[in-house]
């Protein structure tokens, strides 16, 4: 297989590349060792699109997080991304933090944003935020901050991607690289690719890809953060809600979701192994502790879930993204927060760095620049429910009781440009199982439905891929084999 | 009165109330309860102490029917060291829909002179 | 849009909404039964375990056979029934939107509505169970559901987490089906299920229980390899040191049940905190008018029986109030928690209502024997009925009889050792 440019991670990062160079007439493959994207970084993300004044001016975080902010609006409308500019505030709980936003205001100001101000009346601010802690002194806060799902974005940029030619390659881990006159990547399962470009998404394992073909430059480091998940309609957050920052870390969070839940984390911990997103006893408590700092009054009996992410972050605490010593081999690493509030900007400049190495890249006349969905059910009015289903019959079975998830948004996400193929994918596809019984009701229906649209046994549907097998056989089985 | 040579509680199982019922038995061979709250409750722990038996609750694979299994039941309770092997023969065993509640699906089983009934109608599949 | 208009629309064809949709029948009104899966009979298909029927039919039923004779009833009257229906909203107006298939979005207009869509389960994420996320996590039921009704094995080996009746049930019936079933893991001192549960489900297959004992760990990437498992002080805090492994590839989680309830919420039905359910007056209607509720949807039972007889008077009760038969006065007292008191049911009581006798329901919070269950009126024991055993596992059920005295204050309901003076 030959390819102009092949990219290695199919997370928030690589998954943007892919969708803006699908912009341009080149042949371009991304490369993932998982079945799906985004089950890495991404995954496990505050779907935070920061306001721009907290990363130091002067650094990339800062640069292109600044740079990506206009940028949103669009491409959510684009690719049908759940978005909402629904603004943050940075809380100040003592009299001697105020001081803190008014040097972020500055650090803001510097990186260009003007969008924002101080607000140090708390009868003001707790009318915003009635759940707020009544101790609040002052808050920093910033409109132009928005809540997104990144997962759906990086779905919907792959999505997007493929129709417009993209190649995409799950379960193929990279094991590999040679620089002949070409690149040659090879993939554990034996599949060579040839490419002129690559590009090193890889994430948590970038610098791994990157000592492939002998850079070993940078380290990347696994930083977990762990979070809760709530139920949607108990607690009204209205806004994104940051604690003053520590030197490590934005601090524990409290913000609402696009689908109307809201979370507490992440913390910040760095550790060893990047394959571990188990959440800790101490860890959650360290989240809960924090939670309740901003909202006293967290309803933990309606926690839905608990989930862990890593963090990739590089040893000089700053996102890397060049052409490095070897000519075509393009590093784009340390992509941890603000990571996925840059993703739209960095894309574009590793475009700019593919045009001032003499790739030819000419803007495709046909481009499709937007992605069909099918509709969101739930959200559409009593009217337009009944004619949807006169359309289409499995409009008209509920598989997910939670989040109102009908037969046929779960067909449509299996049957997509990225196939949905195990439990996992109908979930971060169509939100099926993300709601309050996490799956109780709907999974034995959903792995129905999985056999019946891939022609398989129940046996051989997945939760996230191979070893992650959901049942082991018939319910007779067993006994029939006993003496 | 006679001397007890054996004794043992047992908790009652008739009803959610879970009676703990002590069963003694005598030199002269008599068996006897104390502590149960009803006759159902004397009636067991005495069956429990001599000869414990349980009715079997199980599943049986369906041939065309709306559902793969048709959940079943003895009719009468069966020795409780039998269970197994009566879930190993269970096992092996397919039956036709359309079932009717009630109907006997295994008559006899392991010739324990109990039979295995079916616990809900169950249609046919339609083809 | 397809409208529907009858007189009483019951919602949720389990124990409840059969008993509710019969006894309204019986009493002369038009019904609709809705319900979303293929079938009738709620979660009692999949509980294929006896144990069912004493109460009502004096005799002891498979879940199955007791939902085949009320399913044998509803068809005997020929009650309309809206099966695979999906209720999305019920409006404060009482107008239900559902969908379906073949009829698409629907509007029912009924006079009442039966609220009985039962309970569902809580989740690992609802207790916050550290650890990874791989498959092999199910909660009791939904195994229930893949080995009795679905017909598939979701493991081999099995760690159970929580006492309840589910989990106990399953341990026994994985164990029946040659799984194997390492332990029962529960933080109480004492099982949270039936006792009967614990000696028929667990003793009698040597399952061992481990009561005060928690799990702190889950491992495995993709399927559970083990779980960790610690003891548990009198706060529920694991003791460093205690920690032990099981090697298993499924954990089942028995660890409560909570009231479905996001529907009576569109409609504007006020809940309790405690219950999790509607609350009620002593005609289960909730606060608002029309709108009644029975089952589990109110409060979690532990018998079968006592939501099939819940629904059974809701349905006569909601069939005598569209008939006008029944007029709800709107003056209440209200019922008070008191001492080791978890819950009582209904919350309201209005004062004629005394002319008969009211039936309470409630649960205690810890177990205790020999007590007094006490109902006050400004510190004025008005009646006190002993019990042997008051356990949380157990819902005790008292029928307050005819009382000439006039209740015009609140009541309160408290628990008192019979050897105790009352507490004041």
């Amino acid at each position: 297989m030959e390819y102009d440019i092949a990219i290695i991670g199919a997370g928030i990062s690589g998954a943007a590349i892919a969708r803006e160079l699908s912009k341009y007439s080149v042949k371009t493959i991304l490369i993932e060792k998982n079945p799906s994207v985004s089950m890495g970084t991404t995954k496990a993300n505050s779907g935070i699109i920061h306001g721009g004044y907290a990363a130091k001016n002067g650094t990339n975080k800062a640069r292109f997080n600044v740079a990506s902010l206009p940028l949103f609006e669009k491409v959510c409308n684009d690719l049908n991304v759940s978005y909402s500019k629904i603004g943050s505030f940075v809380v100040a709980l003592e009299k001697d933090q105020i001081e803190k936003l008014y040097e972020l205001k500055e650090n803001g100001l510097k990186n260009g944003i003007k969008d924002f101000k101080i607000i140090e009346d708390p009868k003001k601010i707790l009318k915003m935020e009635p759940n707020l802690n009544p101790n609040v002194c002052g808050v920093l806060y910033c409109p132009g901050a928005a809540i997104i799902s990144p997962y759906e974005l990086c779905i919907n940029f792959v999505e997007n991607a493929i129709i417009n030619g993209l190649r995409f390659l799950p379960d193929s881990e990279v094991i590999e690289i040679k620089k002949e006159d070409k690149f040659k990547i090879i993939i554990r399962s034996g599949i060579e690719i040839k490419s002129n470009i690559v590009i090193n998404a890889a994430g948590l394992y970038a610098d791994k890809i990157s000592s492939l073909v002998g850079l070993d430059y940078f380290k990347i480091t696994p930083r977990k953060g762990e979070y809760v998940l709530f139920d949607k309609n108990v607690m009204k957050i209205n806004h994104i809600l940051f604690p003053v920052p520590t030197k490590i870390s934005k601090g524990i969070v409290v913000s609402p979701t696009v689908s109307n839940n809201f979370f507490v984390g992440p913390n910040a911990k760095n550790i060893d192994d990047k394959e571990d997103i188990s959440c800790t006893l101490d860890g959650l408590k360290e989240v809960i502790e924090g939670g309740k700092k901003l909202i006293p009054n967290l309803p933990l009996r309606d926690a839905i879930t608990v989930f862990a992410g890593l963090r990739a972050v590089s040893n000089n605490n700053d996102f890397i993204i060049e052409q490095t010593e070897i000519d075509g081999f393009i590093n784009v690493a340390g992509i941890q927060s603000p990571g996925l509030s840059s993703c739209l900007g960095i894309a574009v400049y590793v475009v700019d760095i593919l045009k001032n190495i003499g790739i030819n890249l000419r803007l495709k006349t046909d481009f499709i620049p937007t992605l069909d969905k099918p509709p969101h059910f739930a959200y559409l009015s009593p009217k337009d429910k009944d004619e949807l289903i006169k359309k289409d019959e499995n409009y008209g079975r509920v598989i997910c009781r939670c989040e109102t998830i009908t037969e046929a948004e779960i067909r449509a996400a299996i049957n997509s440009p990225l196939p949905a193929r195990t439990l996992d994918d109908i979930k971060f596809r169509t939100r099926a199982g993300m709601g309050r019984c996490q799956g109780g009701f709907c999974t034995s229906r959903i792995i129905s439905i999985l056999c019946d649209e891939l022609g398989k046994n129940p046996t051989e549907i997945t939760k996230h891929g191979k070893g992650s097998e959901l049942v082991i056989g018939t319910t007779k089985h067993l006994r029939r084999d006993t003496k | 009165m006679s001397e007890i040579v054996d004794s043992k509680i047992i908790t009652c199982i008739g009803c959610p109330k879970g009676c703990q019922v002590k069963v003694s038995k005598f030199k002269n061979g008599n068996i006897e309860a104390e502590g149960y709250s009803c006759k159902h409750g004397k009636e067991y722990a005495i069956q429990e102490y001599i000869d414990p038996r349980r009715i079997l609750t199980t599943t049986i694979i369906v041939k065309n029917g709306i559902l793969p299994l048709i959940p079943v039941r003895s009719n009468q309770p069966l020795p409780k060291n039998k269970l197994f092997e009566c879930m190993k023969e269970i096992a092996n065993i397919k039956v036709p829909a359309p079932i009717k509640m009630g109907d006997v699906l295994i008559k006899n089983i392991l010739g324990l002179n109990v039979d295995i009934i079916a616990s809900r109608d169950l249609e046919s599949k339609i083809n | 849009m397809k409208t529907y208009i009858t007189d009483i629309a019951i919602i949720g064809g389990g124990p409840a909404g059969l008993a509710a949709a019969i006894s309204a029948y019986e009493n002369g009104v038009n019904v609709l039964l809705i319900e979303r899966d293929f079938e009738l009979g709620g979660i009692l298909p999949q509980c294929i375990h006896n144990g069912f029927g004493l109460g009502i039919f004096d005799e002891e039923l498979t879940g199955p056979e007791f939902a085949q004779r009320y399913i044998n009833k509803v068809m005997e009257y020929k009650i309309p029934i809206m099966l695979n229906t999906m209720v999305l909203e019920i409006r404060p107006n009482k107008n239900i939107l559902a969908v379906n298939k073949n009829e698409g979005a629907i509007l029912v207009k009924p006079k009442a509505i039966i609220l009985a869509m039962g309970c569902r389960e809580r989740t690992r994420g609802n207790i916050r169970i550290p650890g990874t996320r791989p498959a092999g996590i199910y909660t009791a039921g939904l195994a229930q559901r893949l080995v009795n009704i679905e017909g598939l094995m979701p493991g081999k080996k099995f760690v159970i987490l929580g006492s309840g009746d589910i989990g106990m049930i399953m341990a026994r019936r994985l164990t029946l089906e040659g799984a194997e079933v390492k332990a029962v893991i529960e933080i109480l001192p004492y099982t949270s299920g039936l006792i009967r549960n614990k000696v028929q489900c667990l003793d009698d297959f040597g399952i061992p229980l481990l009561l005060q004992h928690t799990i702190i760990e889950i491992k495995g990437k993709d399927r559970v390899e083990s779980v960790v498992v610690s003891k548990v002080d009198e706060n529920w805090e694991p003791i460093k040191g205690s920690e032990k492994s099981f090697e298993c590839d499924t954990l089942l989680l028995s660890v409560g049940l909570i009231p479905e309830n996001e529907l009576s919420k569109t409609a504007g039905v006020e809940l309790d905190p405690k219950t999790r359910g509607p609350i009620i007056n002593n005609y289960f209607q909730t606060n608002v008018e029309g709108i009644f509720a029975c089952g589990n949807v109110l409060h979690v039972n532990d018998l079968v029986d006592n939501v099939a007889s819940e629904g059974t008077l809701t349905g006569e009760i909601a069939a005598k109030f569209i008939k006008k038969i029944i007029k709800i006065d709107k003056n209440f007292v209200q019922l008070l928690c008191g001492r080791n008191i978890g819950y009582v049911l209904p919350q309201k009581v209005n004062k004629t209502a005394f002319k008969n006798s009211v039936r309470f329901y409630m649960r205690v919070k810890k177990p205790e024997n020999n007590v007094y269950i006490n109902f006050k009126v400004n510190d004025k024991l008005i009646y006190k009925k002993f019990e042997r055993f008051a356990r949380p596992s157990e819902m005790l059920i008292i029928d307050l009889p005819k009382q000439d005295i006039l209740i015009d204050n609140n009541i309160l309901i408290e628990v008192i050792p019979k050897e105790k003076k009352s507490e004041n």
